[in-house]
């Protein structure tokens, strides 16, 4: 079974809710697999015992000219929506950093001009944790844009390495845009987390939008329930979406996180709002 | 020659945009005809990704010799380079005090592009 962490807002607690769920569900008999798609600022890797196995570069294909059969038609820059493509004075200029790889510019060329090249924009790191689950994660290069291909090519990655593990975990990025739908488009459940406060309900109903509209089942663990106020209880109803877990604003939480660890680890007595995650989990499952 | 300069609004007397390809609009001037036309640019200033590409592309097409702006980034200084454009640095001010500067040799020209408006 495939889940994905979303959240809307940032800070909410992506990173807690997934580390401790791959532990849980490591510690009660499954075969785990943890990714963390937040590549741009990835932090998983920081609460586990992660033991690099291998690192490979990870790429994407970008128009190089062929100025001798160019004609400087303008062809690939009109159809390029990313404007990484310029024609001036019947000249292509190729922008590299602005380049998504979709390969359309080398498709509508007349005079089979561009050829595709590799550009090397991050990279998949992966090996197992001392915790027992597997892990991967990707790291896109500094000074680079665009963070949805490499996500693509990490879960490319995981789907054809890794089989029969019962729980995949894809951990993403805030928002939800592009680098939140690559992840998100082909799980079969979305934890959403989120904090009672205005900024959090405003970013979760966006988050609920878009499970809705990719017709993925969800719920919604609501971290920090102790801040805020009860708006966010009263949006589940009326939404009849279900909670499926809650931790509340803690110091202990707070210190057990600061100092880069589990917090099922330092404090077992939360378990038990885990173990809500996988009941929620395996009633969908079923 | 055509002078382009990024504005807030579309007549002479709209400030200057402090952003070159996310302007508004870009005010066209003619300095033989002594005329201007005011050229939307709302959908390159929403862009994604690459305003600065597709702005220096348009004022390209548009054969605009001159810009005026208060800075260009370095894909949008790399583009305007290629078409032969000169970029001249002014910021702040309507437009007619942009076209009077420039016709009085009041500015200077741009070589090293800007990192970003968050600098």
């Amino acid at each position: 079974m495939k889940i994905a962490i979303a959240s809307g807002k940032g800070g909410t607690g992506k990173t807690t809710i997934a580390t401790n769920l791959a532990y849980l569900l490591k510690e009660t008999g499954n075969r785990v697999l943890l990714t963390d798609c937040d590549v741009e600022e990835p932090n998983d890797y920081i609460f586990i015992n992660f033991e690099k196995e291998g690192e490979v570069d990870s790429s994407i294909l970008i128009p190089s000219i062929i100025e001798e059969k160019c004609t400087g038609c303008g062809k690939c820059s009109e159809i390029c929506q990313f404007n990484a493509i310029a024609t001036i004075n019947k000249k292509t200029l190729v922008f590299p950093e602005m380049c998504h790889g979709c390969g359309a510019c080398s498709y509508v060329c007349p005079e089979n001009a561009i050829l595709e090249k590799e550009r090397v924009i991050g990279k998949i790191s992966y090996g197992n944790s001392q915790e027992g689950f597997r892990f991967y994660q990707g790291v896109l290069n500094i000074g680079e844009a665009l963070a949805t291909p490499l996500i693509g090519n990490l879960i490319k990655l995981v789907n054809k390495n890794e089989k029969n593990y019962n729980y995949y975990i894809f951990d993403s990025s805030p928002g939800t845009s592009c680098p939140v739908i690559e992840v998100v488009k082909d799980v079969d459940y979305v934890i959403m987390v989120t904090e009672p406060t205005p900024f959090g309900l405003n970013d979760l109903r966006l988050a609920v939008e878009m499970a809705r509209k990719l017709k993925i089942p969800y719920g919604v663990f609501i971290n920090k329930s102790t801040i805020g106020n009860k708006d966010l209880w009263d949006y589940c109803k009326r939404e009849a979406i279900d909670i499926i877990g809650e931790l509340p604003n803690s110091k202990e939480i707070a210190m057990s996180y600061s100092n880069g660890r589990l917090i099922l680890r330092d404090i077992p007595a939360f378990r038990k709002e885990f173990l809500r995650i996988i009941y929620a989990i395996e009633k969908v499952e079923k | 020659m055509k002078l382009a300069i990024p504005s807030q609004g579309n007549s002479l007397e709209s400030m200057m945009d402090n952003r070159f390809a996310r302007a508004r609009y870009f005010i066209i001037f003619d300095s033989e005809k002594d005329t201007y036309e005011a050229v939307d640019n709302e959908k390159t200033a929403s862009a994604g990704h690459g305003a600065g590409v597709e702005a220096g592309q348009n004022l390209a097409n548009m054969k605009v010799e001159i810009v005026i702006g208060p800075a260009f980034g370095p894909n949008a200084m790399q583009i305007l380079k290629s078409a032969n454009i000169k970029m001249y640095l002014k910021s702040g001010g309507t437009i007619k005090e942009a076209i009077d500067d420039f016709k009085n040799d009041k500015l200077k020209l741009a070589d090293t592009p800007t990192q970003g408006h968050w600098q």
